[in-house]
């Protein structure tokens, strides 16, 4: 795996003398988390580092680009670990075509007929990943001839309707993470959320608008309580929050089976199966410019979420005094900081958050509740908000890349006729933030000066933490 | 690396002890007040034998509301006792298991009060079915945080394991190749925790979650790749019972202990081996060292990363083989998400279980023991959803780690990785 000589001319030199060879650098933070020039979102200032000033100097483009390659900044680091997680996807994908097993096994008569042959298979594999999830060309040339333009970008609002729970719970792990506390729970926060929207969906007469926003309202309430429940725990018993949402999301699992095969409580009458009644037409978010999968309200409300996570982080006392327990709760208590109202307001936020998701997907997508519906958001969740750095925006950016990834998965499982299952697309979410959570692993294939880590210590401690 | 003294705080010892006897005091009022007072008139009769057996025993019926007060009764005599009489550690060990036993007895005669005899051979029988996964599961995580690396891929290492246990027996046609081959993978899953979280100092948590999604989707992918498409890998094939021979004619033990597939005993093996290799060994001294006080270890020569590489490679041997029980050792075909939370399950026993293995080993067979009830009684007591006997094991862990019950304590430096400096 340590093929790739582009980024590899001399390290050794380079790595003894970085420090004396570069006088521009002083002003690059020691500890916890590099300067990050290259980062898109750049919400740097909110690395809780209080009091330790940004780097003022103006630096050249160029350099600060080739150093944040050199070094690994994390946004270096992200895109390296995709790579390396398409690398290694491509690696599965063609040793599980029969076609490419067969082709090697020849390799030492024919070997450039097994590499094709793999070429093919992977590359046909991703291509098609690419044009279900993100552009089509042969839409553009079907819109020359009389098609329509819409179908040029259904497959991007396919992706946003996708990515619109995921940057929801993404957020929901990502704000928990600010505050130092890991919301493994977003899946029963979800459940939660989406017992309320449903119940208030079907069961509750209002006028159109109003009926929408009762719903979400009602989701935002029905996840934070269960996040409550998790900070309020840990804050006056000192519960460790990952074994409290572990469990509590199996408590929500059971919770919803149990309501859903009641008819008096939330299943549909005359059903033997796990199924709620549709919620009703007018507690629908809208969509905009079409039917669906267009993007819909969901995803601008994600966005906003988004937006408002990063303004409370970054612009209000509240936010400060997170991340001021996120990174240190000794301190944040020696600075008169109430530690415990923090850890129950960021959990109380964070299932908010989930509950929020849920109401995207009962109210949007998928009208119906069942017990399957919780599918995989929680540890989407998780990956998404590890991918994302903890930051609303990289959340966002995140979130839509596996969005795409879930859009492709399906695509490529029907172009390929299931010879290529939309499970890839697991293994590849897995595999990304397994490698993003590894800086030093993607420094160590890649051949990158080690500097300051750009990994998620701010996050690690054991259960004792 | 953020350790901190955060607000666990410790409480007085009286408050503990009022704590443990007010809880004793609740479980025995649910007792008269709930099961008893709300259990159909008639009698609860229990068939300690199964049909065909050499020695018959006689069904025992009893009068199912007297019984929940008798046991109610104890349970609150216990309380009482707790908050009086200052107890030594075993006490109040014995005064614990004590008050469940008493609570899961008059369940089970609120339960069955006036409707067929249920059968004691069959729920124990099952019981130990759902908890084997759960015991090798909390084993494995025992052996990792004991040494001081948090182990929450369980759930990726029985998955695994299962799987390839499937698809090797199947495709070779042997079982036992299956069994060493599931046990290896989970191994695997091993290996990847111990080098991320050792070497690239990864923090545990995330590790564990995002492994557990990555065999996950790997499990996905490759049933639907290989097993779906080629019913000969995923042929279904099965362990038989072993009869232990004399053992097994022993009425009402033998067919709990000694009528099983040979996981089972392979579970005894583990469990006997690995409590007594960590508490009274020199080995498990070391161990023991390494997760409370790695510094402290080092300094006296022991080899820190070694000993962490090695107890989470081998808990991964020793989940691998509760996964291949999931499915070579019962059902014998693999489907995807097999595992379905005993992973997230076997962690709760092993917290439950204070870290110990006796610990883990009595929680995961109460929690297994829950699992069963959540079969068995919607049978006999449809008034009981199995939804909520399924939270069962959540909940209590849940009151567990909030100190409700004890104080829950786990290895020192459990998930920080030792950096030497």
């Amino acid at each position: 795996m340590t093929e790739t000589p582009a980024t590899g001319p001399d390290p050794a030199p380079a790595s003894t003398g970085s420090a004396a060879a570069q006088p521009a650098e002083p002003t690059e933070p020691a500890e916890a988390g590099s300067a990050e020039p290259a980062e898109a979102g750049s919400a740097e200032a909110g690395q809780a580092e209080p009091g330790k000033p940004a780097p003022s100097r103006a630096r050249l483009t160029g350099t600060v680009i080739i150093q944040a390659i050199t070094q690994g900044s994390s946004a270096v680091i992200t895109i390296l670990a995709i790579f390396l997680a398409l690398v290694v996807g491509g690696i599965l994908i063609g040793f599980s075509d029969p076609v490419v097993t067969k082709a090697w096994s020849t390799f030492f008569s024919y070997p450039l007929y097994a590499l094709t042959q793999t070429w093919d298979s992977v590359s046909f594999a991703y291509s098609q990943m690419f044009e279900g999830a993100i552009f089509n060309p042969a839409t553009v040339s079907a819109a020359f001839h009389g098609g329509s333009i819409a179908a040029i970008f259904y497959p991007l609002s396919s992706t946003c309707a996708q990515a619109t729970p995921l940057i929801l719970t993404g957020l929901s792990v990502a704000i928990a993470f600010r505050a130092g506390l890991f919301n493994i729970g977003a899946a029963g926060q979800w459940v939660g959320g989406a017992i309320v929207a449903t119940w208030l969906g079907f069961g509750v007469s209002l006028p159109p608008v109003i009926h929408v926003i009762v719903c979400l309202i009602g989701a935002f309430v029905g996840g934070a309580v269960i996040g409550w429940f998790v900070g309020f725990l840990k804050a006056t018993t000192g519960a460790h929050e990952v074994i409290v949402t572990i469990m509590l999301n199996y408590v929500m699992y059971d919770l919803l089976s149990y309501l859903l095969s009641h008819p008096t409580l939330l299943q549909q009458p005359h059903q033997t199966n796990e199924i709620a009644p549709f919620i009703a037409n007018d507690a629908n978010l809208a969509h905009v410019g079409g039917p669906p999968p267009q993007v819909g309200i969901g995803f601008l409300i994600a966005v906003a979420a988004a937006l408002a996570v990063a303004w409370l982080l970054s612009r209000t006392t509240t936010g400060f005094q997170f991340r001021t327990v996120g990174a240190s709760p000794s301190a944040a208590r020696t600075a008169g900081i109430n530690v415990e109202r923090s850890w129950i307001l960021v959990m109380l936020l964070a299932g908010g958050l989930a509950g929020l998701s849920a109401a995207t997907v009962v109210q949007g997508t998928n009208t119906q509740l069942t017990f399957n519906s919780y599918g995989t958001y929680g540890p989407d969740g998780i990956t998404v908000a590890l991918l994302g750095r903890a930051r609303p925006i990289g959340v966002v950016l995140a979130g839509l890349l596996f969005g795409a990834l879930h859009v492709g998965g399906t695509y490529v499982e029907a172009a390929t006729l299931g010879q290529v299952p939309a499970d890839i697309v697991q293994v590849l979410e897995g595999l990304i933030v397994l490698f993003v959570a590894a800086p030093a692993l993607i420094r160590a294939v890649f051949r990158l000066r080690s500097t300051t880590d750009t990994g998620l210590e701010a996050v690690a401690k054991g259960w004792n933490g | 690396m953020t350790t901190l003294a955060t607000a666990v705080r410790a409480p007085l010892t009286t408050e503990r002890r009022h704590l443990a006897a007010g809880t004793f005091i609740v479980i025995g009022l649910i007792n008269i007040f709930v099961f008893g007072m709300l259990a159909h008139a008639g009698d609860a009769s229990f068939e300690l034998s199964l049909t065909g057996a050499s020695v018959k025993i006689p069904v025992i019926s009893v009068p199912a509301a007297p019984v929940c007060y008798a046991l109610g009764a104890v349970a609150l005599g216990l309380g009482v006792l707790r908050a009086t009489v200052p107890f030594s550690q075993l006490a109040k060990r014995l005064a614990i298991v004590g008050v469940l036993v008493c609570f899961l007895l008059s369940l089970l005669c609120w339960a069955d009060a006036g409707a067929l005899p249920l059968n004691v051979i069959i729920i124990s029988q099952g019981t130990f079915t759902e908890s084997i996964p759960l015991i090798l599961g909390a084993l494995a995580g025992c052996l990792c945080e004991r040494s001081g690396v948090i182990n929450i891929a369980i759930e990726g290492q029985l998955l695994f394991g299962a799987f390839t246990a499937a698809i090797v027996a199947s495709a070779f046609g042997g079982l036992w190749v299956g069994l060493v081959a599931g046990s290896l993978a989970g191994g695997l899953v091993g290996v990847l925790l111990a080098v991320f979280a050792i070497s690239f100092l990864t923090d545990q948590i995330v590790l564990g979650v995002v492994l557990n999604v990555l065999v996950l989707g790997m499990t996905d992918y490759l049933y639907d790749r290989l097993m779906a498409q080629n019913p000969n890998y995923n042929t279904g094939i099965t362990f038989g019972s072993i009869k232990i021979p004399v053992l097994s004619e022993i009425p009402i033990i033998g067919p709990i202990f000694f009528d099983s597939t040979v996981f089972l005993y392979i579970t005894y093996v583990a469990i006997i081996v690995i409590q007594v290799a960590l508490f009274h060994s020199r080995w498990g001294l070391r161990v023991r060292a390494v997760g409370e006080h790695p510094t402290a270890a080092d300094t006296v020569g022991i080899n820190v990363l070694w000993i962490r590489y090695r107890n989470v490679i081998l808990g991964g041997l020793v989940a691998g083989i509760g996964g291949a029980y999931l499915t070579i050792g019962s059902v014998g075909s693999f489907i995807p998400d097999i595992s379905s939370g005993f992973g997230y399950i076997a962690l709760a026993a092993l917290i439950f279980g204070r870290w110990t293995p006796l610990g883990a080993l009595g929680a995961a067979l109460l929690f297994g023991f829950c699992e069963e009830m959540a079969l068995v009684l919607p049978t006999v007591n449809p008034v009981l959803p199995a939804p909520i006997m399924n939270m069962a094991p959540y909940v209590a862990t849940i009151i567990a780690v909030a100190g409700l019950v004890g104080k829950v304590r786990p290895p020192k430096a459990d998930g920080q990785p030792y950096v030497k400096a």
